[in-house]
């Protein structure tokens, strides 16, 4: 018998270590809560929101929100599941997310999130905000119309390469992946095709310059499985990632 | 199950046919359906102008003044309209020009692109004038349901005419809601 403390989620108790957020503690326990910038190896970053839970009667990100003993915890909710279709929808109208022409397609965990919510359209009407690319690298292209923000590629950087070459820039709709050097363009930067930032984006954002399309449609990441059977994933990470 | 035949009007705005083809990819099953549904204006018949009808069948978003008229027919004749596709939802491919202008994508169509001879810019009156965006189906009207993918499955299709012969919402399984 364990004498760890616990939190009730959705009527199941979750075991946590002092120090855990919601997300970590579920995220050990195997129990899934839909996000897209909780990556169990980096610092919260708390700004997708799709990790939105009710806590007694206050909703919250679990991923910001420490666990405490006792807690009672909603995710699996029909207003919660709402409210997650309509932060997915948001962030497909603030974007240029054209799908049929996307490498990451069926491997995009924005995506797989959207088919596993049961998204059939925007909702909202498409902002198709102009964003510039970046081919300067010679080895990674940055393609910001499918950036979501969730600033994995800036703390990757920061806390495993120790680069510190990935931020956000701007304001409010103006906000954009950035990079730290002279000329602002990612080739004058140290970034590597084999750094930890080249391989975090949940989207299809930050792209290796060859070697995409390596699957056929049926045979990708989310093709078959729901992102909440089997987690977060790249089709690059060896299924660890976010284990 | 009702004994009156369904009438289907389909039609491609800002498109390119593959939601079409992807319908009559539904292969086999296309048999037993045709006694239960019967085509309006489509491409598949040849007829011209929507009349009243049970499903509008809209591929495509909008690009240029016609798709718009066209778009408010079927909206006028169709008791459920559908947005079949990624480009009827979201602009799709063609929407990918948003960020320039009109003028722009013309001069490198017909003035400046690889291989134009005798360049000039198409003026001719009967010509519909661009839209400065391409713009899904939803910005101009109201949708009642929405089939995604680049095409939608047909499997989709199917449960959709399915649904509405059986007076009941589309319920699109997760393998028939894909986005390319």
């Amino acid at each position: 018998m364990s004498d760890q403390p616990q939190f009730q989620l959705d009527g199941q108790p979750i075991p946590f270590q002092p120090g855990d957020t919601i997300m970590q503690a579920a995220h050990r326990a195997g129990v899934y809560i839909p996000h897209l910038c909780f990556h169990p190896q980096f610092r919260p970053h708390g700004s997708c929101r799709l990790c939105v839970v009710n806590m007694q009667g206050k909703t919250v990100s679990a991923c910001t929100q420490p666990a405490s003993i006792d807690l009672e915890v909603h995710s699996e909710t029909t207003e919660l599941r709402q409210s997650r279709l309509r932060l997915i929808q948001l962030l497909f109208a603030e974007g240029n997310h054209f799908c049929p022409s996307c490498e990451t397609s069926g491997n995009c965990q924005l995506q797989a999130l959207a088919y596993d919510l049961g998204m059939t359209h925007y909702h909202y009407d498409p902002f198709y905000p102009t964003r510039i690319p970046d081919g300067s690298h010679p080895e990674l292209f940055i393609d910001r119309d499918r950036c979501i923000q969730c600033d994995l590629c800036g703390r990757a950087s920061e806390q495993a390469d120790h680069k510190a070459i990935y931020l956000l820039a701007g304001r409010g709709q103006h906000t954009h992946v950035a990079f730290r050097s002279d000329d602002g363009e990612l080739g004058s930067t140290q970034a590597q095709a084999e750094d930890r930032a080249s391989h975090v984006c949940p989207v299809g954002c930050i792209l290796p310059k060859s070697g995409n399309y390596p699957d056929i449609a049926g045979a990708r990441l989310y093709d078959q499985i729901p992102i909440h059977a089997q987690g977060n994933h790249r089709r690059d990470d060896g299924g660890t990632h976010d284990d | 199950m009702t004994t009156k035949k369904v009438r289907v009007a389909t039609c491609s705005l800002a498109g390119c046919f593959g939601c079409h083809m992807s319908f009559l990819d539904m292969d086999e099953a296309l048999i037993p359906l045709l006694d239960h549904i019967e085509f309006d204006r489509s491409p598949l018949t040849d007829i011209k102008t929507a009349t009243r009808c049970d499903i509008g069948l809209i591929e495509g978003g909008l690009c240029n003044e016609e798709n718009k008229e066209v778009l408010h027919q079927f909206r006028e004749q169709c008791t459920y309209l559908v947005a079949v596709g990624a480009c009827a939802i979201n602009g799709g491919v063609p929407a990918m020009r948003n960020h320039l202008s009109v003028q722009a994508c013309l001069e490198e169509s017909y003035l400046d692109g690889l291989g134009v001879v005798d360049a000039q810019i198409p003026n001719d009156p009967e010509l519909p004038a661009l839209l400065p965006k391409v713009l899904p189906l939803q910005a101009e009207v109201a949708i009642d349901f929405f089939l995604p993918g680049c095409p939608p499955p047909a499997a989709a299709f199917l449960e959709l005419v399915q649904a509405v012969l059986e007076q009941r919402a589309p319920n699109l399984d997760y393998a028939s809601r894909r986005f390319d």
